[in-house]
């Protein structure tokens, strides 16, 4: 070992026991337990007008998680502001941070292609393209193979969701706050801090509006479309890929909400600032995922 | 820094060293490997003869569904996890793992997990009875109501994977030592970085299509449903998305492994290190367009069969690069066999058995024949048991006295070695026999033109499982009472683990980086 290695070396924090994992774990899996309870007897509810106890287990494991993730982020903010993570570890945030986002965008993919796949091969083949006219005639000769499909097979009907409405609102509110979180972060570098509350708030509001919008179009949808989950093929790719954005959005948004507070209490300097910078990755990837719903589900 | 270590059971809950979270992982898949074992047993003992001696129908199905869940899932992943969590940070220089408190958090998800699955054999309606790639409908509209319980256990083993590679994948970008470049790592942290990668690919591929499940259970979708313009053949496309680079998953840190072991009992550099890199990369790519050949019989248009049969076809060739650089590895070495290596040469030639009965699988015409017989049974199991197991087991062996300081018993390891590759191959050879032949896979009951091969198949087994025992055997021996290995046990190993660090490893790796040439 040269001593030329050691003097350049600055060493890694590794950080002592933890009982914040183990309690993630137990709370993970009672999210579990009472979720598949609660998603079962929610389907009793019709049945026996009881909704039954597993949404109790559901919450007040779901409120035990949030406790764990709240303790474990306080013990690595309380590191960081001690000094005592390296250039070293930050970039393994830095890159564990872009691969969660990687594998974020991989379960997009999945249901992406779900989308594609039903659109360029199954509807037309349940119409009776390739070698499928026979299965056509037998199956469900009435079929009419189109995009949105407001018919299915089985006589469900439902109406398509227009591009120009709320959801082009909303393609222009979340551009427009990732362009105010790059603003902010800009700010944040320059040392600008009254710039950098001020557009970390907004970037927060914006997404509040968008999710607000997101709302109000799941109540048109179910309320006077008769567009629902049920509502076949269309309505299945449509409420999963624009839920599980909402989903991501509404992460993004109390991420942002937390980054804001952390912001007016004064942390995050110009250098040092890996929370803040994943946030805007974060959002920056729910932006483009966004941008792709409007062209596939929306838009073609 | 000392060498300080936390005790009670708060040193296993808390922890936050890499040693410790592989060994939990190692044991935890052990535990998982006699329970999944255990029901392979229940499905050989009645599969001994024709006719149903023991079990229910729909009771034999659950079997084979936990038996391939609890072992895919349960024993080859997290052992190549916990090998990957011992062996990383040693190899690159590392002072533990680049996200030590995650690392924890990974680990014990997975006992939960399990539990969740397992107590599923106690619901109403018994386990998940369709198989361990549960396709729809019988996982939707057919499925027992326990298959919510799958599905969030799935969720669960799905977080602790990624988490589990995202650690990996940081660790070895960032956290090796100054002069360790990529080419110059280890063959098993390269193996283990490409693994990690697919797993950060396609474990939230999983994710989606349980999640469809689920909304198509419960939440009135129709994914898998033709009536409402789905297709179940799709659920069968997002699946072998994931499911074939799984497969590579489970294989690849054992290719590492043979690939460090062979070179060490050769006393000679592996051949073709970097032709091994490029294999390795070029096998996980592939393996992304190649899904559809698990699927050959679902009447995909002839120009998909085509594409997905010589895109198969293709993997034989890095596959072939791999087997050939071994052996020429082992061309005019100075060998010696103790248990490492006879576990490695034996899976040089095993799985070379097993990619060969994949090569003949990969071409569609012939697929159509062999589909869903035996001889897919035997396919697989002949690249998983010889294959991944095979190549932890050589893994244990071979770092067991540098990890303990202390050393097995090797007449015992070669005892499990001999006794292991007898059973195995009279397990499983018999079954491309019976598949050739026509023989359904997943059936409790068969025609008595198999019963021979079922016979010599279930001896086999359980045989291969009584074999276990030693393993398991002489691991507690030399735990117990083992005596004092040398401080490089094996004279012709190499790496930093053996040449930078004491006999046995201490409690923490490099706390300050060891000088690579």
């Amino acid at each position: 070992m040269s001593t030329e290695t050691e003097e350049k070396y600055e060493s890694y924090y590794v950080p002592e026991q933890s009982p914040w994992p183990i309690v993630g774990a137990v709370a993970l899996f009672f999210i579990a337990y009472g979720a598949g309870n609660f998603i079962q007897q929610s389907g009793d509810f019709v049945e026996t007008g009881d909704a039954g106890w597993g949404k109790f287990v559901l919450m007040g494991a779901m409120a035990v998680m949030i406790y764990m993730l709240f303790r474990w982020w306080k013990d690595v903010i309380k590191e960081s502001v001690e000094g005592l993570y390296s250039a070293q570890m930050d970039r393994s945030f830095k890159q564990g941070m872009l691969w969660f986002i990687a594998s974020e965008v991989m379960f997009f993919a999945a249901f992406f292609g779900a989308l594609l796949y039903v659109r360029q091969l199954i509807i037309p083949w349940l119409g009776g393209e390739g070698n499928n006219a026979a299965t056509h005639m037998y199956l469900w000769p009435d079929f009419i193979p189109q995009w949105p499909l407001t018919t299915t097979p089985d006589g469900t009907t439902t109406t398509g969701m227009g591009a120009w409405g709320l959801p082009a609102i909303n393609t222009a509110l979340l551009l427009t706050s990732s362009w105010t979180l790059t603003i902010a972060h800009h700010a944040l570098k320059e040392n600008n801090r009254q710039a950098l509350l001020n557009y970390t708030v907004l970037t927060a509001v914006l997404g509040i509006v968008f999710l607000a919008l997101q709302a109000l179009e799941y109540h048109h949808a179910y309320g006077e479309m008769g567009l629902t989950m049920g509502s076949g093929i269309y309505g299945s790719t449509f409420f999963l890929l624009t839920g599980f954005h909402g989903f991501h959005v509404t992460l993004g948004t109390i991420y942002i909400i937390v980054l804001s507070i952390r912001c007016a209490k004064g942390d995050f300097t110009a250098k040092h600032h890996f929370a803040y910078e994943a946030g805007a990755w974060y959002w920056h990837f729910v932006d483009v995922v966004w941008l792709f719903l409007f062209i596939f589900v929306y838009l073609m | 820094m000392s060498d300080h270590r936390p005790t009670g059971i708060k040193r296993w809950l808390y922890t936050t060293n890499h040693k410790d979270i592989g060994t939990m992982y190692l044991w935890f898949s052990f535990i998982m490997f006699l329970t999944g074992g255990a029901m392979a047993m229940v499905i050989r003992a009645e599969l001994y003869q024709p006719g149903l001696q023991f079990v229910e129908p729909g009771f034999f199905n659950q079997m084979t569904t936990m038996h391939g869940l609890i072992m895919v899932f349960g024993a080859v992943m997290p052992s190549m996890v916990g090998l990957a969590n011992w062996l990383i940070p040693m190899q690159i220089g590392a002072p533990d793992m680049a996200l030590p408190r995650m690392n924890n958090w990974s680990f014990w998800i997975l006992p939960f997990a399990f539990t969740l699955l397992l107590s599923s054999l106690f619901m109403e309606g018994g386990a998940p009875n369709f198989g361990w790639t549960f396709y729809a409908p019988l996982s939707t509209t057919y499925a027992p109501p326990s298959t919510d319980f799958f599905i969030l256990g799935v969720h669960m083993m799905g977080i602790s994977s990624i988490m589990g590679a995202i650690n990996v994948i940081v660790t070895i970008f960032n956290m090796r030592a100054p002069g360790m470049t990529l080419m110059k790592m280890p063959l098993f942290v390269w193996t283990w970085l490409i693994t990690a990668f697919l797993l950060i690919m396609v474990m939230p591929v999983l994710a989606g299509v349980v999640t469809m499940m689920l909304t198509d259970r419960h939440f009135g979708t129709a994914f898998f449903d033709a009536a409402g313009g789905g297709d179940p053949v799709m659920f069968q496309h997002i699946f072998w998305f994931f499911g074939h680079p799984e497969v590579y998953i489970m294989v690849l840190p054992a290719f590492g492994v043979v690939s460090e072991i062979i070179p060490a009992f050769s006393r000679k550099k592996l051949f073709g290190y970097s032709s091994m890199v490029y294999a390795t990369a070029s096998i996980a790519l592939l393996s992304f367009i190649v899904w559809a050949h698990h699927m050959f019989a679902v009447g995909m248009p002839v120009a998909g069969e085509l594409f997905f049969m010589i895109a198969t076809m293709l993997i034989a060739v890095p596959t072939g690069v791999k087997v050939f650089n071994w052996i020429a590895t082992m061309w005019q070495g100075s060998l010696t066999f103790e248990t490492p290596m006879l576990f490695s040469i034996a899976f040089v030639i095993l799985f070379t058995i097993g990619g060969f009965s994949g090569v003949m699988l990969a071409m569609a015409p012939v697929d159509f024949q062999y589909h869903d017989t035996y001889f897919v049974v035997a396919h697989f199991h002949y690249v998983l048991f010889p294959g991944a197991i095979f190549g932890t087991t050589a893994a244990v062996y071979y770092w067991f006295p540098k990890w303990t300081g202390k050393m097995y018993n090797e007449t015992i390891g070669k005892w499990h070695f001999w006794l292991s590759m007898v059973f195995v191959n009279l397990t499983f050879f018999p079954m491309h026999f019976s598949g050739l032949a026509g023989m359904p896979r997943r059936i409790p009951d068969y025609n008595m033109m198999f019963a021979d091969y079922n016979m010599w198949a279930s001896i086999g087994a359980f045989g291969l499982g009584l074999t276990q025992v030693f393993f398991f055997v002489t691991i507690i021996m030399a735990i117990r009472n083992g005596k004092k290995a040398d401080e490089k046990q094996w004279d012709g190993a190499t790496g930093l683990e053996w040449d930078a660090m004491p006999t046995p490893a201490p409690y923490h790796s490099f706390s300050t980086p060891p000088k690579v040439d």
